[in-house]
């Protein structure tokens, strides 16, 4: 039975090998925010601190998945994601632990943190409306509601409703209006809609270019991106509902897992994300709007001029997601 | 004698684990009624996705049977100009994931698109049909998942010998009826074993569906779990995927097992039909109008986008990715095809109900969508890896992880994911040897091994060959699973492609979309290399 033995010993060896230990001077991230958005000042904060940081990226159901399987066995420490319907789920999943951190406060608005403090935004995005140039005049333009009204029809495009994003408008629009009122508007977008939604928001924006639709949904920064490399791109930008309550933002944000081996660690990592040095280079990458509003953005974005944003906790947005999903459903907004 | 018993292979039992222990997570879920979401669902959502998923299902079927069975018929049993070329051309777009075809047919012609600027310039304002529907999507199903069918047909009629077809043309059949008459009934086991595949695998898709916006039942899956954070219902989906998947395989292999496919003889090579005139060049044009839409055009399209982006992305990390992804497909290849080769062995040594039924249920990975068939073997795993936490604490090491996190767990779920891949070309391959020859090696007194050796292993070579050329390719674009399950530091070409098209960067994305298709042409072109002759 030697060989057996040998075997036995070898496989152990192997798994061993590839087992990871942590250490003292090591946070561990689980992202479901871009590798290349997120690398440069995770590396920039291993630089400046020594800190070793492991980094894996996922989309937000797996890793949240393996965060609940791995239970208090987990070597994750922080989980960074984008929009707070992810933080919240992650929240009331049990997954994260409340964190008293002055830093954190000061640097933070109200609205873009937990109420119970076990997230905090880190980048806002705002979604708001984009227009064709040569078919829309701004003074059209008002509101999120107002794009259901006849007048639109044969000329709006939107993304899928499968994007947390629009989960998250409507969310909001719920919060605000209540549910029969939402759902009017939106059977009012379906009723104006071009084509059937699209999968991301540059190709709406693309499409708005090539004249397909005249009007539009967008997450700021997917304008931006493409405005760097084409200046002349002939879509604008309208900050929606301004007379109002203001236009819809959401946050890409952190909170530290409840079972993080180095919870210490952790906290000096996403008190640095929330510091004025490391916001603008946390968000300009993406050119999103910082959280941390001593920081100026991009200037780019300040192009955009200045806006009111709706300030509703974003906690909102995770809370009635479900909700929404089901109202956009009935609605037949695809 | 130990041959064709009725009892059943326990082996198999053990092969079937890493597929029945999610599948019985998923089904776990049932003990856990969520009647106000079903209701919900039921009224608004699954009646189109049920539509929509039969509907593909019809159109994907029909696209790959006719393009891989023809093109498989015209490349192995006729002569035309450029023909030997055509017939390893014609695998190439196996290398080619699902989602990127999309993304470059999407933006190649929807509104926004060169071609439909192109032609709005020229001649007005003119619109196409929408790209971006469920016909578009069966077109792109159609064109990526065809060499399924091609490859395992191909072999048939390579392997059929002439008699058959002689005997036919001697009765006064023309060959075209021939072909129909003759070579599509004998050829059944391969092309239905292609159809099957690609149905199982259009069926489990995501990403591909997603870019076109139509709702398939995987979509409403992903729905109920990432959207109504409803993880039970989503499994109980997932389970009647499975249920309808497997009574398909079910109804497929009643039909074909009530017949023999053993070739009289294999080695009597068929003369090749020599087309000539309209029909010779008809045929090349077919051959090359397929290659130019399911590989050349999309290659071309990822090689400009991946000009654009190359100075500003590449990095020394790609050969990482490379490294990872090869190594990856490497060992998932020789894993699922040792799996496939022992699966297939061991229902032709116990023919019985119980093997069949475990084989069967084995092969079911592939029809589930892979993000939950990870969950499902992740968390028994990560169950099990706490309860050897305190024993690893006792022994004074460090209570890392030791399961999960590990190679092993990706294995055993892109295993369970690509089984059937691994054995429906095994099986396949398998109809072609007679019960004769195995009691013939029997009598000269060979094992149980002996005969696996030096009698299946040379006769199946077309078919693990072919098995792990598929799973290779398979796991080289695999997304779902490998972003899970994977170790710290082991990211792949697909996580890669994930990471970049995650916010619809598609021309950045095409970087290592490309460096895929590469790395996935190299098997490829081993394999025809060894097969063609």
């Amino acid at each position: 039975m030697s060989h057996i033995r040998y075997l036995l010993s070898l496989t152990l060896i192997t798994l061993a090998s590839f087992t990871t230990f942590a250490n003292a001077d090591t946070v561990t991230v689980y992202s479901a925010r871009n590798e290349q958005l997120l690398k440069p000042i995770l590396d920039r904060y291993s630089k400046e601190t020594g800190t070793e940081i492991k980094l894996l990226t996922a989309n937000e159901g797996a890793l949240l998945a393996r965060l609940n399987a791995e239970g208090a066995s987990t070597p994750a420490d922080l989980l960074i994601t984008v929009d707070a319907g992810n933080l919240w789920l992650a929240a009331q999943q049990g997954q994260l632990r409340a964190l008293n951190s002055s830093v954190l406060q000061k640097n933070t608005p109200a609205h873009l943190r937990d109420p119970d403090n076990q997230w905090f935004g880190l980048s806002v995005r705002a979604r708001t409306i984009v227009y064709s140039k040569s078919a829309v005049r701004p003074a059209e333009l008002s509101t999120y509601e107002d794009l259901a009204q006849p007048k639109w029809k044969g000329k709006l495009c939107l993304r899928t409703s499968k994007k947390v994003y629009n989960q998250s408008l409507i969310a909001m629009m719920i919060t605000e209006l209540g549910e029969a009122k939402t759902e009017e508007i939106v059977r009012g977008w379906v009723a104006n809609l071009v084509t059937t939604p699209f999968p991301d928001d540059t190709s709406l924006l693309r499409a708005i270019a090539a004249g397909q639709c005249q009007v539009g949904i967008v997450n700021t920064y997917y304008l931006g991106r493409i405005l760097v490399k084409e200046p002349d791109f002939p879509a604008g930008l309208f900050w929606a509902n301004q007379n109002g309550s203001g236009t819809h933002v959401n946050v890409s944000g952190a909170g530290i897992t409840k079972h993080a081996k180095n919870p210490a660690g952790a906290q000096k990592l996403i008190e640095y994300l929330s510091m004025e040095t490391a916001q603008s280079f946390y968000v300009d990458e993406d050119l999103e709007f910082p959280a941390n509003p001593k920081v100026k953005p991009n200037s780019i974005i300040k192009d955009w001029g200045s806006f009111k944003p709706n300030l509703l906790n974003v906690a909102k947005a995770g809370e009635l997601q479900a909700t929404a999903t089901k109202l956009m459903d009935r609605a037949g907004y695809k | 004698m130990l041959a064709f018993s009725g009892k059943p292979a326990w082996s198999v039992l053990w092969l079937s684990l890493p597929t029945v222990v999610p599948l019985l997570v998923v089904l776990g879920s049932w003990f856990n009624p969520q009647p106000e979401v079903w209701a919900h669902l039921n009224e608004f959502v699954l009646p189109a996705v049920i539509k929509n998923s039969l509907l593909m299902a019809l159109g994907v079927a029909l696209m790959v049977g006719v393009l891989g069975v023809g093109l498989a018929w015209l490349t192995a049993v006729c002569e035309f100009p450029g023909r030997r070329w055509f017939a390893w051309a014609l695998v190439l777009p196996l290398a080619l994931p699902g989602y990127v075809l999309a993304s470059v047919m999407v933006g190649l012609f929807d509104f926004s698109g060169p071609v439909q600027t192109a032609l709005r310039a020229w001649l007005g304002p003119v619109t196409l049909p929408p790209i971006r529907s469920m016909t578009g999507a069966v077109i792109v199903f159609g064109l990526v998942l065809y060499p399924y069918v091609y490859l395992l047909a191909r072999q048939a009629f390579i392997t059929q010998g002439k008699r058959s077809l002689e005997a036919a043309q001697t009765l006064g059949m023309p060959r075209w009826l021939a072909f129909f008459r003759v070579a599509l009934p004998m050829s059944r086991p391969w092309w239905a074993a292609g159809i099957t595949l690609a149905l199982m695998e259009m069926l489990a898709d995501f990403g591909t569906v997603a870019i076109f916006n139509v709702d398939t039942f995987t979509t409403a899956i992903y729905k109920a779990w990432l959207a109504l954070f409803n993880l039970p219902v989503a499994s109980q989906l997932a389970s009647l995927l499975a249920f309808a998947v497997l009574l398909l395989v079910w109804l497929e292999q009643r039909a074909i097992a009530q017949r023999r496919y053993a070739a009289s003889t294999i080695d009597a090579r068929m003369e090749r039909l020599q087309l000539t005139g309209y029909s010779a060049w008809g045929a090349s044009a077919v051959c090359a109008v397929v290659l130019l839409l399911a590989f050349l055009i999309p290659l071309f399209q990822l090689t400009v986008w991946s000009l654009a982006v190359i100075r500003h992305d590449w990095d020394a990390r790609y050969w990482g990715f490379i490294g990872h992804s090869l190594m990856l497909s490497s060992l998932s290849a020789l894993v699922v095809v040792a799996m496939g080769l022992w699966l297939s062995y061991s229902q032709r040594q116990h023919p019985g109900p119980i093997t069949r039924w475990c084989v069967r249920i084995s092969t079911l990975g592939y029809a589930l969508p892979g993000m939950l068939l990870s969950v499902g073997l992740f968390i028994p795993i990560a169950w099990l890896d706490r309860q050897l936490y305190p024993l690893w604490q006792g022994w004074g090491i460090d209570p890392a992880p030791v399961l999960k996190g590990t190679l092993l767990v990706m294995l055993l779920a892109l295993a369970a994911r690509f089984l059937a891949v691994g054995f429906e070309p095994m099986q396949a391959a398998m109809q072609r040897i007679t019960t004769n020859q195995q009691q013939a090696a029997q009598s000269l007194g060979l094992g149980r091994w002996q005969v696996l050796q030096k009698l299946y292993l040379p006769l199946l070579r077309s078919g693990w060959l072919g098995a792990s050329l598929l799973v290779f390719v398979e796991v080289m674009k695999e997304m779902p699973i490998t972003l899970m399950t994977r170790p710290f530091g082991w990211d792949t070409l697909a996580v890669r492609v994930y990471e970049m098209s995650a916010e619809g960067m598609w021309d950045r994305a095409a970087l290592p979309s490309l460096c895929i298709v590469l790395v996935g042409l190299l098997p490829v072109l081993l394999l025809i290399r060894k097969t063609e002759r």
